[in-house]
């Protein structure tokens, strides 16, 4: 059993993701990068995906966070109030800290 | 409380219940039904897996409905242990149930006075199928999956749910190894209503967050 | 640049109501994918990356269960599991039998 990369961020802590743009599968969305968020929670540690979806192990696993955003910090004209969020779950390799 | 706008039938009931189907399939077969023909015929002639097998894979995948979600829903609402546990390991407290889960994180968003949760995958249409079965076609199709983060509230509001500005608005874009299912409000006026009475009352749609229990 | 599947945020229209109760060919091609994945044939993301590569317009044009059986037959290609040959050889083998209305 392969051990897991070691988590680097804390619920309540402010993270930005990454505004990265690089070939292959993501699961990062597009909307959601460049911006800042407070983790959540850390959801545990998986096997990375974008490996996976060229049949490598994607191992060591990586730390998959739930991020919490305003929903008024993402949209520049969002409709809706300011209390409303958006919650996403990202992997570590996305995030860095604010 | 949500209104039933619906001009037609309400898809949004726990039991199975037949809709309509895409154009018969007994009539030519398209390119991609010729396809699967022949991915399986190949598949089954190499021993990967028998026609037996996936006739019961399918019967597997049949025998999940929303039914099963409601159930784990009326549990939780009579049982705050059973909340307690299911808020904190949704798959553990849905297989105390004896729902099969497979590999699958359940994560449940509890719905509260003043927080309204709703599920989205913009990406592709990861689904909680272990409790809920199949997604239906509108929560894989282009304007959900773009318009519900972007514009909870007027989603919302199609499906006849409407919120006042003193409520959170919360959507979760399921985009990893988690899957989420809403656990609704008990709707006012069910007290000591049955465990059965009360899961009669959870529809799919509530459990993804497009709309709210009622009692009508 | 943005995959065509990454729509979250993008304007676009109401939200159809409209379902249809899977019919059984589209049943069974969630039934092959489950028994692949068990089989360790397949990944879910192996899957998604070819739904992904598809072009816009195929990505818009096909429904989704089309899109499943063409990625499912894209990554057992990949993977060695079916050769292009035998995949196009069974093709016209069942398109032949359509035809002769066996």
């Amino acid at each position: 059993m392969s051990e897991a990369a070691p988590a680097r961020f804390a619920p309540g802590q402010r993270v930005k993701v990454r505004r990265a743009d690089v070939p292959g599968h993501l699961r990062t969305p597009w909307y959601i990068r460049g911006h800042v968020g407070t983790i959540e929670r850390l959801c545990g540690a998986f096997a990375n995906p974008e490996e996976l979806a060229y049949n490598r192990p994607g191992r060591p696993a990586q730390p998959l966070y739930r991020v919490r955003f305003r929903q008024r910090d993402i949209w520049p004209d969002y409709h809706g109030t300011p209390q409303d969020t958006i919650e996403i779950e990202i992997y570590q390799h996305w995030l860095e800290p604010a | 409380m949500s209104s039933d706008t619906h001009a037609h039938h309400p898809h949004d009931h726990a039991h199975a219940h037949p809709h309509p189907t895409l154009p018969d399939e007994e009539e030519r077969l398209t390119y991609h039904q010729t396809m699967e023909v022949a991915l399986r015929e190949l598949l089954i002639g190499k021993g990967i897996f028998t026609a037996d097998e996936l006739r019961r894979a399918i019967e597997t995948m049949d025998a999940r409905t929303p039914a099963l979600g409601a159930r784990i829903v009326a549990r939780a609402w009579v049982d705050p242990a059973y909340k307690a546990r299911l808020l904190a390991d949704g798959a553990a407290a849905a297989r105390e149930l004896g729902i099969e889960m497979d590999a699958t994180h359940l994560l449940v968003v509890e719905n509260r006075p003043g927080l309204h949760n709703l599920v989205v995958c913009t990406l592709c249409s990861c689904y909680p199928r272990m409790v809920l079965g199949l997604p239906p076609d509108w929560y894989k199709s282009r304007a959900y999956r773009s318009r519900a983060v972007r514009e909870p509230r007027a989603v919302l509001r199609e499906f006849g749910t409407v919120l006042p500005d003193d409520v959170e608005v919360r959507v979760h874009d399921s985009t990893a190894d988690m899957r989420y299912l809403v656990l609704p409000e008990r709707p006012a006026g069910t007290e000591g209503w049955s465990e059965e009475r009360l899961a009669a009352l959870v529809t799919r749609d509530s459990m993804i967050g497009v709309t709210r229990p009622t009692l009508a | 640049m943005r995959g065509h599947h990454d729509m979250g945020g993008l304007p676009a229209g109401p939200v159809e109501r409209k379902e249809h109760d899977p019919v059984l060919w589209e049943k069974r091609v969630d039934a092959i994918r489950a028994l692949l994945a068990k089989r360790d044939l397949l990944r879910v993301d192996e899957l998604r990356r070819n739904i992904e590569a598809l072009p816009p317009d195929a990505y818009e044009a096909m429904t989704y269960y089309e899109r499943w059986i063409s990625a499912i037959t894209s990554t057992l290609l990949q993977r060695g599991v079916i050769t292009a040959d035998e995949l196009a050889s069974k093709m016209a083998e069942v398109e032949a039998r359509e035809r002769s209305g066996s």
